[in-house]
């Protein structure tokens, strides 16, 4: 069965005024649209059909490069939706503050490591927050690689992404990616990455 | 050596309708300073402090290179627009395509494939080898042919802010409408 692009969980102006909503529906209806049908068109007929996303990205390095691209812009892109809302807490609470205090010494600190994460990877990418058994680590990888990849340098289950390319920012805030990333702090969504934790 | 931005050898709104002048305001003065800015910084204190941009290209890794790499690719990227181009090739230039690809028509299908399909940021070039055989390249993110000693005729930067504002995901109407203010005389100049 072929992939679906899901619906946002949101409306397109929901994360106002911090990703605007020409943003958003460029990105979802355009962006990873394109990716979930370049992944269904290359997964035709192939092995690969039926099999969940997860265990795709899990053997990735056996794949085309076309559907590592697809595939990966395909799950990232899912995820980057709902690790988003609007009007959530502002920080980490109860168990995944304990694991992000435990992990980075306190959320100022993970805050300071996963933005420099988001700010140095050179070119298209994403920085995330890595499940690796009971605690977490902050990694970024180059395109649509994520760490569920058997490729990707770090591995593990991510549980927060932020999108670095151009197109996730460049209508609002063009060359000024440091903006766009601090912006993004104000609609992460903390439930479901804590949700995605426990997983 | 601390290296300079060269200004634009047009006007800002000279390209329009093809190339914003709200696109070079931001890819110019402030993407292709930025590089510029950054190597000036890295360099200092290590030894390609007094290298010239050929060698860093060639010998540095990391972010000087980087940022090296993407003050040429971009100072080579701008030289190519006219307000006024030849819109095609003529002479030796002409002949060498059409020697290679067939015919102009064919060299740009191919050249426009290369641009679409490189995945994330990156240029698309054609190049000259040391023999004379031209070829189209692909680049991922601040990649450069000098490196690897071939010699860039023409080049398309394919990173999303050389296009969102004025086109947003659709890559290959940038691609089109990069054809109608590339000069073929910049290019003929530099074969
Ligand atoms: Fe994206
Ligand atoms: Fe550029």
């Amino acid at each position: 069965m072929a992939f679906v692009l899901k619906q946002l969980p949101y409306a397109f102006n929901a994360l106002e005024p911090y990703i605007d909503a020409q943003t958003m529906e460029i990105h979802h209806d355009k962006h990873h649209a394109a990716y979930t049908n370049n992944l269904n068109a290359a997964l035709q007929g192939t092995a690969s059909e039926g099999q969940p996303i997860e265990e795709i990205l899990a053997n990735i390095s056996a794949q085309p490069v076309v559907i590592r691209n697809n595939g990966g812009g395909f799950y990232n892109h899912n995820l980057f939706w709902e690790i988003m809302a609007p009007g959530g807490a502002k920080q980490p609470e109860g168990d995944l503050k304990k694991v992000i205090d435990a992990s980075f010494g306190s959320y100022q600190n993970f805050k300071e490591a996963f933005t420099k994460a988001a700010l140095t990877r050179f070119g298209s990418g994403w920085a995330w927050l890595v499940k690796q058994g009971d605690s977490l680590v902050i990694s970024s990888t180059p395109n649509q690689d994520n760490p569920l990849m058997d490729l990707a340098e770090v591995k593990g289950v991510p549980v927060l992404g932020v999108d670095v390319w151009e197109h996730a920012y460049y209508l609002k805030y063009q060359n000024r990616r440091p903006d766009y990333v601090e912006a993004f702090y104000n609609v992460v969504n903390w439930d479901e990455v804590t949700r995605r934790f426990k997983g | 050596m601390s290296f300079t931005l060269p200004a634009l050898p047009f006007a800002i709104d000279a390209l329009e309708p093809f190339i914003s002048a709200r696109t070079l305001e931001f890819h110019h003065g402030k993407h292709h300073q930025a590089y510029v800015t950054n190597l000036n910084n890295l360099i200092v204190g290590t030894e390609f402090e007094n290298a010239d941009l050929e060698t860093i290209i060639k010998k540095a890794e990391g972010g000087i290179f980087n940022n090296g790499a993407q003050v040429f690719n971009h100072t080579f990227y701008f030289e190519q627009f006219s307000a006024t181009p030849a819109t095609e090739p003529s002479g030796a230039l002409k002949a060498a395509i059409e020697n290679t690809f067939g015919t102009l028509d064919a060299f740009k299908e191919a050249f426009n494939k290369a641009a679409a399909t490189q995945f994330g940021s990156g240029w698309a070039w054609l190049v000259q080898d040391a023999v004379g055989k031209l070829s189209i390249v692909q680049t991922s993110n601040a990649g450069c042919p000098v490196r690897d000693n071939l010699t860039p005729l023409l080049t398309c930067d394919v990173w999303e802010h050389a296009y969102y504002l004025d086109k947003q995901n659709l890559r290959p109407a940038y691609v089109a409408d990069f054809w109608k203010v590339m000069d073929w005389k910049t290019i003929e100049g530099r074969f």
